[in-house]
Parts: C-alpha cells; sequence; structure tokens
C-alpha cells in the first residue's frame, strides 16, 4: 500500500464558483472536492469557506489538516491583458498566442503605430498588463520605438512587459521607464519571421501575475491564507493538459489531445499536439503553432454570452441541433443569461442549453482547429494547411458545467469531432471522449507544481469515458 | 562591421517549385545575407508582411511556372502602401509562358516596379553582385 503521501488543498477562485479539491499525493487519491459561489463584493474569502465547510462536511478535513494549500484565479475579471505588435498576422498574432498560453483574458490586440484613438482605447481597457512586442530580432524598430513613446505619455497603469526586437528593447524599455512604467523586458516573442518563442513572456507574465495582480485584485487576503495563489486559472488547466498529454518517463500520458471548456461568458480550447499536416502534398502556412495552444471564444458561453452566441452560430444552425424548426431561439437565449449559475427551469430551456452548449463546441474547435485550402496549380490540386492538423489526435477532454451538467455530454462533446461536411476543418476524426466530471484539470494543474507524477495519475483516474454505462459512478 | 542586409525570399503564387528556392537560400546565405525564405506558395501579403515585421532591405520573387505576370502585378504597390518605398524588388524564373522576347519580359515587369529582373538560366552567382551593388556594399567590406 502507498503512503499518503502529502495531503493538499487545491482552490480554484474561478468567475463564478470557488472549487476545492482535497488531494493526497501518495496513491494519488482525491480525498473530496466542493464548491460555493465567488464572492467578490463582499470579499473572496466568505465563498471560500462556504466550499471549505462543505469540504470539511465530506471529508471531516479541516484547513489545518492540509500540509499545503495553492490556488488559481480568474476571479475579479481574470487577468486582463493587451497585446500590441506590428503585423496583425505576424507579432500581434504570436503576443496574443503569448497572452493566452500564459492564462489571460485577452481584451484586444493592436497592431502598426499606436495612434492616439488607440492608446485612448487602451486606456479606457485599464488592462492589468500589456505585452508590448513589434519586429523581429534586428528587424523593424521604428514602430515599437513609437509605440513605447506613445505608452510612456499615456495614463496606462499597468506593467509593460517588452518582448520585441531585442535590438530596439533596451531603448524601448528607457523609454517606458522614463515615462514612469513598470518594466519587464524578456526575449522576443519572434525572433525569426519563422520562430515562435512564446515560453519567456509566458513566464514573465506568471511571476507579474504572482507579485503585482492578486494584489491590485483584492485577493491579498486570500493569498495569506492559501500561501499563493500561483497562477491564472486557464493556465493552470494548459499545464494539467499538456502534462496528461506529454506523461512521464515512467508514467505515459494519454497522448496528443484536445480540452474543450465551455463556461456561461467563454468557450476555451486547449490542444495539446504538434498539428503537422498528415497528408501528403500539404504545405504549411501561416506563423509556426505552439504544442500548447489554447484559444478563447469570447462570443461563445451559454450564460453571459448567450445572446452574442445565437448571433455567431445562427438561428437556423440551432434549431437544426434541437430538431425543432420554430424553437423560439432569442427567448430561450434571454432565458438562459438569467439563468446564470443554475440550470434553466423547464424541458425546453434545458434542451435549448444543452444544444447551445454543442453549438459552442462546435464553433471553438472549428476557430480553433486548422484548415485545409484546395489550390489548383498548373500541376494538378495541392493544399495549403494554415492552423493545427488534430485529424490524428486519439483523446478529446469536456470540461465546464455545460458540457459535464449536461442531459447528454457525450453528444455535446461530439461538437469536436470531425464533420464530413466540412471536410477542410481539421478537427479529431475518430477520438475518444472523456469527461472532466469532477472538475479536476485545474487541481490538477495546481497539483503538478508540487508533485507532477500524483497530478498525472489523479487525471489519469478521474477522467471519465463518456457515454459508456456505469462510467459515471463516483467512489 | 555594417549591419547585415536582409532578403525576403519566396515562390509567388500557386507555384510548388521548391528545389531553386532552397538553393538560392544557401547562396544567399553564404554570402553573408540574413534571408529569410518564405518557401513556396507566397501569396503577395505574406511578401510585405514579412518584409514590414524584418525590416527587409530586399524582397526576390521566384516564378516558375509562367504565371508571373499575374502574381506579381501590384505587389511594388502594396509596399509602397506598407511603407517601404526604399526596398529593392528583384524577380526571376520561368516568368512567361512559351518563346517571348526577353527584352519586352524584362520592361514588362520594370514597369511594375522591380528593380532587375532575371531570366531563366540566371545562376545565383550572377545576381550576388548585382544585389551587392544595389545596396551599396560594393566598398569590399561584409554583406
Amino acid at each position: 500500500m502507498p503512503g499518503t503521501g502529502e495531503r493538499l488543498l487545491l482552490i480554484d477562485f474561478g468567475s463564478t464558483f470557488t472549487k476545492v479539491v482535497a488531494v493526497e499525493t501518495g496513491g494519488p487519491r482525491l480525498v473530496g472536492a466542493a464548491q460555493a459561489p465567488t464572492t467578490v463584493t463582499e470579499g473572496i474569502m466568505a465563498g471560500l469557506r462556504e466550499a471549505l465547510a462543505l469540504l470539511e462536511a465530506e471529508t471531516g478535513l479541516r484547513p489545518g489538516d492540509f500540509s499545503r494549500k495553492l490556488a488559481a484565479s480568474s476571479a475579479a475579471g481574470g487577468l486582463r491583458m493587451v497585446a500590441v505588435g506590428l503585423v496583425p498576422e505576424l507579432t500581434v498574432e504570436a503576443a496574443r498566442r503569448a497572452a493566452l498560453g500564459a492564462g489571460a483574458k485577452l481584451l484586444q490586440g493592436f497592431a502598426y503605430e499606436l495612434t492616439p484613438e488607440d492608446v485612448a482605447q487602451i486606456e479606457a481597457l485599464d488592462p492589468d498588463l500589456l505585452l508590448l512586442a513589434g519586429g523581429t530580432d534586428g528587424g523593424n524598430r521604428e514602430v515599437i520605438l513609437h509605440n513605447a513613446r506613445v505608452l510612456a505619455g499615456s495614463g496606462l497603469r499597468a506593467p509593460v512587459i517588452v518582448a520585441g526586437n531585442r535590438s530596439a528593447a533596451p531603448e524601448v524599455e528607457r523609454i517606458l521607464t522614463g515615462g514612469g512604467k513598470e518594466v519587464r523586458r524578456t526575449e522576443n516573442v519572434m525572433p525569426e519571421l519563422d520562430r515562435l518563442n512564446v515560453e519567456p513572456a509566458r513566464q514573465v507574465i506568471r511571476t507579474l501575475f504572482f507579485e503585482r495582480i492578486v494584489h491590485a485584485k483584492g485577493l491579498e487576503v486570500a493569498q495569506e491564507f492559501v500561501g499563493g495563489i500561483v497562477m491564472p486559472t486557464p493556465a493552470a488547466v494548459l499545464q494539467a493538459a499538456e502534462l496528461l498529454a506529454r506523461g512521464l518517463p515512467d508514467e505515459p500520458g494519454l497522448g496528443e489531445l484536445l480540452v474543450v471548456d465551455v463556461g456561461g461568458a467563454t468557450t476555451d480550447v486547449h490542444s495539446l499536439a504538434k498539428g503537422e499536416p498528415t497528408k501528403p502534398n500539404v504545405a504549411w502556412k501561416g506563423l509556426p503553432e505552439p504544442f500548447a495552444k489554447r484559444t478563447v471564444e469570447g462570443d461563445l458561453g451559454v450564460r453571459v454570452s448567450a445572446a452574442t452566441a445565437v448571433e455567431t452560430i445562427g438561428e437556423d444552425r440551432l434549431r437544426r441541433l434541437l430538431g425543432d424548426p420554430a424553437a423560439p431561439i432569442r427567448e430561450r437565449a434571454a432565458e438562459l443569461a438569467r439563468a446564470t449559475g443554475r440550470l434553466p427551469a423547464t424541458p425546453e430551456g434545458r434542451a435549448f442549453d444543452q444544444a447551445l452548449a454543442r453549438a459552442c463546441v462546435e464553433v471553438a474547435t472549428e476557430r480553433h482547429a486548422g484548415r485545409l485550402e484546395t489550390l489548383y496549380t498548373p500541376f494538378g490540386a495541392t493544399y495549403l494547411q494554415k492552423g493545427k492538423d488534430l485529424t490524428r489526435l486519439g483523446v478529446v477532454i469536456g470540461t465546464g458545467g455545460p458540457v459535464i451538467r449536461a442531459g447528454d455530454p457525450a453528444w455535446v462533446l461530439a461538437g469536436a469531432v470531425f464533420d464530413a461536411g466540412s471536410p477542410e476543418v481539421l478537427k479529431p476524426e475518430k477520438p475518444a471522449l472523456f469527461l472532466d466530471r469532477q472538475y479536476l484539470l485545474a487541481a490538477a494543474g495546481l497539483l503538478a507544481e508540487v508533485d507532477r507524477q500524483a497530478a498525472l495519475r489523479l487525471m489519469k483516474q478521474a477522467l471519465v469515458p463518456c457515454g459508456e454505462e456505469g462510467a459515471h459512478a463516483r467512489s | 562591421m555594417a549591419e547585415r542586409k536582409t532578403i525576403v525570399l519566396g515562390v509567388i503564387g500557386a507555384d510548388v517549385h521548391a528545389i531553386g528556392n532552397k538553393i538560392l537560400e544557401y547562396a544567399f546565405r553564404d554570402a553573408g545575407f540574413n534571408v529569410v525564405n518564405l518557401g513556396v506558395l507566397v501569396s503577395q501579403e505574406e511578401f510585405v508582411h514579412a518584409a514590414v515585421e524584418t525590416a527587409a532591405d530586399v524582397i526576390a520573387v521566384s516564378s516558375l511556372y509562367g504565371h508571373g505576370e499575374i502574381d506579381c502585378r501590384g505587389l511594388r504597390e502594396k509596399c509602397r502602401e506598407a511603407g517601404l518605398d526604399h526596398l529593392l524588388l528583384y524577380v526571376g524564373g520561368n516568368l512567361v509562358v512559351g518563346k517571348q522576347d526577353w527584352a519586352e519580359t524584362e520592361a514588362k515587369f520594370k514597369a511594375m516596379g522591380f528593380d532587375r529582373v532575371f531570366p531563366p538560366g540566371t545562376l545565383p552567382q550572377d545576381v550576388i553582385p548585382l544585389l551587392r551593388r544595389d545596396l551599396g556594399l560594393d566598398d569590399g567590406g561584409e554583406a
């Protein structure tokens, strides 16, 4: 019998719910889990105390019984960032990917020389962090220098991370510091045109989140109790997913995989895959793809964003999914927007909730996956691939309430599977579907900070194959 | 030592001829240039975007499948729009189909804004001295 190892309390201050998970690293064993609504106005600790009381009722464990506590947070708006670069498809996109990969909520990306209107907009957005890129190493310097000057003279309060042209970076730092801005300089997110280098910027974002942002958001009390709010929740999920995909030397992972996280406000998709072309005669275009890639769809959600999601998806597509040509789509969406934090009261409302979640999965994975474009050349057809080819992925994992609590989660999650009607969209063709039924991914990402093997084993135990009878039983 | 000059290189349009592109990349790099090779199937926008981010000095376009005239039209204008007024534009390959008069073809591409136009069979060692001259590197220094 393995020992109990260390007993850890893992906390996720989500935007809607504060979730607590108790684990023992020996084994490892999931001891218990509980959640309560996140409280912001009356202080973040109220919701945490309620969740901890529920956990104590379930397990008998009190906060003092844990040797360590770790937390992630997306409360109080999450980590709100603005990305600035030069060309939209190049350094702006590289900066966006760095921010998203660090678990940020990307408010907006800006390209070329910032205009006075752009600067006013950045001031109005009042981000927690600004990532300033532009130019490859030795490439364009004028634009990033211009942008540093106008930002230095602006009312921007956030720290600026400089991750642009290496030969301009010292001067950029000097200009911004001269304007009273807090500056962190790191490696270029795009040192060469065909090379993406987002990891150093991601690390700096994480350090700043830990050192500065948590305080700015009034989460210090929680910080004191916990000992460390170490990362934004999406970064924890991405870390867990990467560990689950890659595995460890003595504990295999699940291989390349996709995680779809549907929420009330957004739908997040994480792919842990190289995404190289799998078909012959394919030229791969566009920016190089990071192995761990996160995209966030701010217009796809089933509560706060229900109305915009209906706009994006289209009423006809939702009626087809519902199998009801007369369904009153807009009324149903309004009903969902009012049902924040709970399920709709009527069976029709619940059916719509599920159809909307399925459509969010479909569209979010369509946007995340690569596309194949057929090009007719004088030598016959050839193919251009933009983004990642995910067709060979073996595993798709669903998380987030709208997927997990759906009446038929397998159907909702199947929205992530390749559609023969749109063969140009390179979604997984024959994946096994799994559910993160106990919301364990964020907790496992935190646990990985302490014990990677325990985190990996715990995930492999806790993920439930979708659609298998009896697999839903909980220990 | 002077800063190295940057060449953005690629095969334009729906053209998949990859071998000459690789040879040019090695030859230019060997001659001391900083080469940003976009490979095959490159659109005008990709050339321009790459030149903006890398502050390139030259865009060198290859076209080997006879559709060069259609593919290259408007590239100079796009460069001007992007603020790349100083940029040198080179083009070479099998630019047109069939046996057309070279002087006419060259004049056509120069009218489109290309600074140098190279006929089929041009070798890298013929191009490099012209590049050095056009970039003002001819005082014997490194590229």
